[in-house]
């Protein structure tokens, strides 16, 4: 099963080598990661979608709190959370899609973000489902190339986990 | 006033206790060499990195204080990775601390550069890369706090050699903060109740004792424990001591090499308390068939281990010390006093057991079984003396036949299986406690993999008694050639070993040789009487076997006897 893993890491040196370390070394799988600095400079947050059984994630949360660095590690499959990916598609454009592309963006709240004689890029964010069907979408039309953040997520409600 | 940072790593060693380090000097290093040239720190030279970090393991493991080892950059900080990887399974206390090129160069594959801090990351507890003089004081007060507490490990300091030349004002920081690092050492109250009822309502109830309890000096607690419960007690291979290994209660050791009792306990007992281990494969053997029909209680500082290879009913996570002394207040207010007519029909099981199968071997008059000789060890020195052993079948006779009473008088590489830790380690041990026996348990294959070291225990006069199970053989992975290969001999012959009598003799130290089961006593009580380093070399029955002998990825109900 997929599980949604967000980590509060001290922003040190290395940090992000043992987390990644961690995973392969243990034949943990990441399916995506990303991580940036919070409001504190001193401290990152890192968002981990992996897979596996119950044994497996518990291992997982129960071998990232064992590293040093790491403050805090929260299952987000525990509970409700909202999930956000961002992507830019550059896309194939021409006389004969341009309407189809404009009206894709519009459709799943997109933006074009760059416009060349023969590409449009766009860009979408949304949660997992809404991407995939974007990109299923797209994908006749003649993706050129994409690039995605992978994806951030925290719990839903007033509390602060950060 | 200001100290330069090879003075303030020399400083704050002292406020750590550390009286003696093990290393090796190189470039980088340089600055800390000249400050240890008048220090009072003592400083044993050995003759390969690796030996560094084995005998601050050794020292770490007798004396369960943190040990230390200094090396320089590149190839001096990748020949600790063994040594770390070592101590990192079995959780041995450490501080490794390796020079490495200026922080400018860094990344530029300068001469003798290793990205060690990456290298080293998956096997220490933690490391650092000392980048500003003015962080030294504080990452070493972390690395000693990190390595001593909750599930002790090794940590490496990487020291770049700008570092160590550049000054600061020198100030020891009275306490640790680190965020990320609170291990749990009381256990919860509720589950030591509900581990307390477990353990009353079992009608068959084994303790599993592993290296924990010996880490967390609670062989005592342990000890007690299980006589006032009356619980037959099975160790591990690490756990070796933590529990009188003469008291009616012990079972031996259990596992791939454990006593047909131990096993056959484990495999019929309705409640498996396990304290201090970790359920490694060795251990377990087919994982399914383990303990199939009970309930396990785990206490363990590390909650990783906790159900990681075993469903586990009861987990406790804290050190085995709190944990146990709570319970024991707990029992205080429970009537014990049926508890030996209660158990009477388990224990009349496992003496059942006990009275078909007993470790032991066939004797013979005209080649020396090794067996014979690890118990004429344990006869001799009436077992007060510290065990160090290599890997193989030196270890597990050693294991077998070693009876230990007491704790930290058994180093052995349980988890990575490194052979060439032994004779370092017996180092370590022997500088700790220069006034007792220490004796290395060594194979002809294991002795060969850090031989140099005779030079130093002949340079400090350490006498170290090294005990050669000489059979010409890579011995284990031959028995298994024997069982499982068709006896196809591939490579584990060691035909070509030096004479081990001239090579203690080369070294300056003094070699003594037994062919026959009658000189083995004399061998070891002229190499007992001698005031210095001795290597008895044994010319064992060559193909001699470890039993009993649980087949890899089988049940360890299932073992060859013989």
């Amino acid at each position: 099963m997929r599980h949604t893993i967000t980590i509060t890491v001290e922003n040190e040196f290395g940090v992000l080598s043992r987390v990644v370390g961690l995973f392969s070394g243990r034949g943990f799988n990441i399916d995506s990661l990303s991580v940036a600095e919070t409001m504190e400079s001193s401290i990152s947050r890192m968002t981990i979608v992996t897979r596996g059984d119950d044994q497996i994630i518990e291992q997982i949360i129960k071998q990232l709190n064992k590293l040093v660095n790491v403050i805090k590690v929260i299952d987000l499959d525990e509970g409700e959370y909202i999930d956000r990916e961002m992507i830019l598609v550059k896309m194939n454009a021409n006389e004969k899609n341009k309407p189809e592309l404009l009206r894709l963006t519009e459709i799943f709240r997109g933006k074009i973000v760059d416009v060349t004689q023969t590409t449009y890029t766009i860009e979408l964010t949304g949660d997992d489902g809404k991407i995939k069907a974007a990109l299923e979408l797209l994908q006749p039309l003649g993706i050129r190339e994409i690039t995605r953040t992978g994806k951030v997520a925290m719990q839903r409600g007033s509390g602060n986990n950060g | 006033m200001k100290l330069t940072g090879a003075e303030i790593l020399i400083e704050c060693l002292k406020r750590e206790g550390v009286e003696t380090i093990f290393g090796y000097p190189g470039g980088v290093v340089l600055n800390v060499y000249d400050v240890l040239y008048n220090s009072d720190l003592k400083h044993v030279l050995v003759r390969h990195e690796q030996a560094a970090v084995h005998a601050a393991d050794g020292y770490a493991r007798a004396t369960g204080r943190v040990g230390v080892a200094l090396v320089t950059s590149g190839p001096g900080a990748t020949n600790t990775v063994t040594g770390l990887a070592t101590a990192y399974m079995d959780s041995v206390p450490m501080v490794v601390i390796s020079g490495q090129v200026p922080t400018g160069l860094i990344g530029n594959d300068a001469f003798q550069e290793a990205d060690i801090v990456g290298i080293t990351r998956p096997c220490t507890k933690h490391n650092f890369l000392v980048k500003d003089v003015k962080d030294l004081a504080r990452i070493m007060r972390e690395a000693f706090y990190l390595a001593a507490t909750g599930r002790p490990g090794p940590v490496l300091v990487d020291l770049p050699k700008d570092v160590v030349v550049s000054s600061t004002k020198f100030e020891y920081p009275e306490t640790v903060s680190l965020v990320g690092y609170n291990p749990t050492i009381e256990g919860h109250t509720g589950q030591i109740k509900k581990a307390l009822k477990a353990i009353l309502a079992a009608k068959k109830p084994v303790i599993y004792a592993g290296g924990g309890v010996v880490l967390s000096d609670a062989s005592e607690e342990m000890t007690t424990f299980a006589r006032k419960l009356k619980l037959p007690v099975t160790m591990t291979l690490m756990g070796l001591g933590c529990f009188p290994g003469s008291d009616d209660l012990s079972l031996g050791m259990l596992g791939m090499h454990g006593t047909y009792r131990a096993n056959l306990a484990v495999t019929e007992c309705d409640l498996l308390i396990a304290l201090g281990a970790r359920f490694d494969d060795r251990v377990t053997g087919k994982v399914d068939e383990f303990a199939p029909r009970a309930k396990v209680i785990h206490v363990d500082i590390d909650p990783t281990s906790i159900s990681k290879n075993v469903k586990v009913d009861i987990p406790i996570v804290g050190d085995l010390k709190a944990v146990l002394t709570r319970a024991l207040d707990m029992l205080k207010e429970e009537d014990l006093s049926s508890r030996e007519k209660d158990l009477a029909p388990w224990e009349a099981e496992i003496n059942e057991w006990k009275a078909r199968h007993m470790l032991g071997y066939e004797q013979s008059d005209e080649v020396i079984k090794p067996q014979y000789v690890v118990e004429k060890l344990r006869e001799i020195t009436g077992g007060d003396c510290i065990i160090s052993t290599e890997v193989g079948q030196n270890q597990m006779w050693a294991a077998q036949f070693f009876e230990l009473d007491k704790p930290r008088c058994w180093l052995t590489s349980g988890g990575l299986g490194t052979m060439g830790y032994g004779f370092p380690a017996a180092i370590g041990a022997q500088v700790a406690f220069p006034d007792k026996t220490i004796i290395d348990i060594a194979g002809d294959g294991s002795i060969q993999m850090n031989s140099q070291e005779l030079a130093t225990v002949v340079q400090y006069n350490l006498p170290v008694k090294i005990a050669i199970l000489n059979n010409r053989f890579l011995g284990m992975v031959r028995q298994w050639q024997e069982l499982f290969y068709g006896k196809r001999y591939s490579h584990t012959v060691m035909d070509n070993a030096p004479d081990f009598v001239k090579l203690a003799e080369a070294y300056g130290a003094l070699g003594l040789r037994a062919e026959k089961p009658a000189e083995v006593a004399e061998v070891i009580k002229k190499a007992l009487a001698h005031d210095g380093p001795v290597v008895m070399d044994f010319i064992v029955d060559r193909e001699e076997g470890v039993y009993p002998m649980v087949p890899a990825g089988a049940a360890i109900s299932k073992m060859l006897l013989a």
